[in-house]
């Protein structure tokens, strides 16, 4: 029985999690939000000077070779501080190709992706118009789209890469509630694609990814909130005593532990799930995208209710956390639809 | 980090099956899952001597005293392959999980020797004498008084909601034995047997008709002078380490009983096409990913390997799985319809499913209410500061 980090895991995670408390200040952040929602010096240290960016990658092509397990503990650093980074795009684009792409695509794509070249974001569509290898169509919520260099694009079994600054592409960025992640619409008018050699390992790579990620970011904010709404506790006085001394209060702090020592157990039983090839791999992953998210948004409105009429306010960082949470709930599948997917595999699928 | 029991657990694993599967449709079938505590109660105890007999009723003691040294991961696997195998509650669990590691810990080398090779044995069953009816959550409100006389203890006073009172043979009371004390101070453990004049016990019948537990009064009970743990007026540090005991590695046995209760709402879903409303789908959903949450949450509780640390996992688990069986008690009534609040029987009895949504009533209660376990989260494991006490 060894579901606990091992010795190495420890020390990555305390690591990334003094980096992220270090550098991604709520200063450096809103500065990001005011301008592309990315913090360009936060992302070159990350890739440069930790070599992070290329965690998950193979070694042969620049990665640190390491698994999901500790893709998730940056993920988790970096959500604990609503770290204005683009990882997301990043470690699905990354999975896609290391997981289906060709030996030549990993060449090519790879040793850049790692060293943080390339900043990319995602986009899944119904359906895909493509001639000749030339991709058409509108695709909206990009995540980082505005900035990012590389769209990876999928569709059934099919995965392409698009390179947002070439030919026949044009991008719209738009004001988005969570600023440190805001979206665009890229529309193709005929761009050129390539296609990943194995498009099913390719999606399967990508989203497993994403959805851990996503999951670990929700993990470490919530830890944050509760964090942060405790200490605040100790601190306000009313009614000649610290308000985290009355029940109706700390009942609420406890409630958001109990779902948050949940929402862990999830993250990391999905991580190993994947990086162990699993069985339970696709449930844990529609489990822990979808109950990290609920708890995330639970805990990050309880930090502004038990904040009061401060956790209102634009100068508080609670709105980050609350943003954050709002847009993981629906990004990449909604609760709903993972809660159905893991219905789908208990009860099979609905009549 | 990984998911998994390493081989040599694995082979371990298939050791308690294979033992377990065989008298579980051999000698033992009669007994074979039944989920209470008060059903064919002679044949439990011949159950309990049997595991002792092959050495499987305490695996976790150290051999001396009749355990088998068994690790944290051999153990929870005994209790996995136990609950998988259909094999009945341990109706001395209380002596298995209670009495016996708070002896190991506090005992004296004569009480160890008296009373654990016993245990293991099969031999004596025991309950617990904590609960008064003024001692709930405030459980150090004790009022039962013990006095030393001609070197025995005299106890009176009356103990609640004791489980398995009326076919144990010993009984741990914790008991005032200084005049005038309040509160934690000058409580002592006592452990006494309960086939005397001293104690009678009252069967309690519960929500769902059946009566697991009682009252037991104690007037002029007796114990020997010596049978008591810990120092004099020093009861309260005992008791309060046997409640840590309380979790452990039967949680992931008791995960197999909650898989086998959420199967029968997903058969019973199916079976009259409930299972294909949207809406009992995500509760469903939802049902599941909490009991798989509580299994790596029970995995990680006892995978760490700093025990004095105060544990996430360990803090917040007995509210998460009580809340969720509460939840799934109300989620099988939901699936059943009315026809969940007609018995077939002629008296009142229940089925599976109408008996857990009532049953699981008391989950949230006994152990520490939910109420209870929320200050513990946030005053030992947020470090918030104390409800204010009022006078005793």
């Amino acid at each position: 029985m060894e579901f606990a980090f091992t010795d190495e895991q420890a020390m990555i995670a305390d690591t990334v999690r003094g980096f992220f408390a270090e550098n991604a200040t709520s200063e450096r952040t809103r500065r990001a939000m005011a301008a592309d929602g990315i913090d360009r010096e936060l992302w070159t240290s990350f890739a440069t000077e930790l070599g992070l960016a290329g965690i998950g990658l193979p070694e042969e092509h620049g990665g640190a070779g390491l698994g999901m397990v500790e893709m998730a503990q940056v993920a988790e650093a970096a959500g604990a501080q609503v770290a204005a980074l683009p990882l997301l795009g990043h470690v699905m684009i990354g999975q896609a190709i290391a997981r289906g792409g060709s030996e030549a695509q990993k060449a090519e794509w790879l040793p850049r992706l790692a060293a943080g070249e390339l900043i990319a974001t995602v986009a899944w569509a119904p359906q895909l118009s493509v001639m000749d290898a030339r991709i058409s169509g509108t695709f909206p919520f990009l995540p980082h789209g505005a900035s990012a260099d590389l769209l990876l694009v999928h569709s059934g079994s099919e995965a392409w890469i698009v390179d947002l600054k070439g030919a026949g592409v044009s991008v719209q960025a738009h004001v988005t509630m969570d600023q440190t992640r805001p979206f665009a619409t890229a529309t193709l008018d005929g761009a050129q694609g390539e296609r990943l050699a194995d498009g099913d390992a390719a999606i399967a790579g990508a989203l497993a990814a994403g959805w851990i990620c996503l999951a670990a970011e929700a993990l470490g904010g919530a830890q944050a909130t509760l964090d942060r709404t405790v200490a605040y506790s100790k601190e306000r006085v009313q009614f000649g005593r610290q308000i985290g001394s009355f029940q109706a209060y700390k009942h609420r702090l406890a409630d958001m532990m109990i779902e948050i020592e949940q929402a862990r157990s999830a993250v990391y039983w999905a991580a190993c799930a994947v990086d162990e090839g699993s069985d339970e791999a696709q449930v844990a992953l529609h489990s822990a995208k979808a109950f990290c998210a609920d708890t995330y948004f639970m805990c990050a409105g309880n930090m502004i209710q038990l904040h009061g009429g401060i956790g209102f306010t634009w100068e508080h960082d609670a709105h980050l956390f609350f943003k954050r949470a709002r847009s993981i709930q629906t990004l990449l599948g909604d609760g709903q639809w993972h809660r159905e997917q893991v219905a789908s595999a208990v009860l099979g699928a609905a009549a | 980090m990984k998911l998994g029991f390493s081989p040599a657990d694995e082979a371990f694993r298939a050791e308690c099956a294979e033992w377990l599967q065989a008298e579980m449709t051999g000698e033992f079938a009669d007994i074979r899952g039944i989920p209470n505590l008060c059903d064919a109660i002679p044949r439990r105890k011949e159950w309990e001597q049997r595991l002792g007999e092959a050495g499987w009723g305490c695996i976790g003691w150290p051999r001396e005293w009749g355990g088998r040294d068994a690790t944290i991961a051999q153990q929870v696997i005994f209790a996995e392959e136990y609950a998988r195998a259909g094999a009945p509650n341990r109706i001395n669990h209380i002596g298995v999980e209670l009495a016996g590691p708070t002896i190991l810990a506090f005992g004296s080398d004569e009480q160890k020797a008296r009373y654990l090779p016993e245990i293991a044995a099969g031999r004596q069953i025991w309950c617990q004498g904590y609960s008064e009816p003024n001692a709930g959550s405030d459980l150090a409100n004790v009022k039962t008084k013990a006095r030393l006389e001609d070197g025995q203890w005299v106890v009176n006073g009356q103990k609640v909601w004791t489980s398995l009172a009326h076919y144990s043979d010993m009984i741990f009371v914790v008991a005032r034995s200084e005049e005038g004390s309040a509160g934690p101070k000058g409580l002592s453990f006592l452990l006494m047997d309960m086939d005397q004049p001293g104690i009678e016990v009252r069967p309690i019948r519960q929500i769902n008709g059946e009566a697991e537990f009682n009252e037991t009064f104690l007037t002029d009970a007796r114990c020997a002078a010596d049978a008591m743990l810990g120092a004099q007026g020093e009861g309260w540090k005992v008791a309060m380490a046997l409640l840590a005991f309380e979790r452990g590695v039967s949680t992931l046995g008791q995960q197999m009983q909650f898989r086998n209760e959420l199967d029968a709402v997903i058969d019973a879903a199916k079976a009259n096409g409930k299972s294909s409303d949207p809406v009992l789908r995500q509760k469903i959903a939802r049902a599941e990913i909490g009991l798989r949450l509580m299994r790596y949450g029970a995995l990680r509780m006892l995978s760490g390997t700093d025990l004095a640390a105060i544990d996430g996992a360990a803090l917040t688990y007995k509210i998460q799985w009580a809340t969720w069986r509460r939840d799934l008690g109300e989620l099988g009534m939901e699936v059943l319809g009315q026809a969940g609040e007609v018995s077939a029987s002629a008296h009142y009895g229940w089925p599976q499913l109408p008996n857990l949504f009532l049953y699981a009533r008391a989950d949230t209660i006994y152990g520490g209410t939910n109420q209870i376990q929320r200050n513990l989260i946030a005053e030992r494991g947020l470090g918030l500061p104390r409800e204010p006490r009022g006078s005793q």
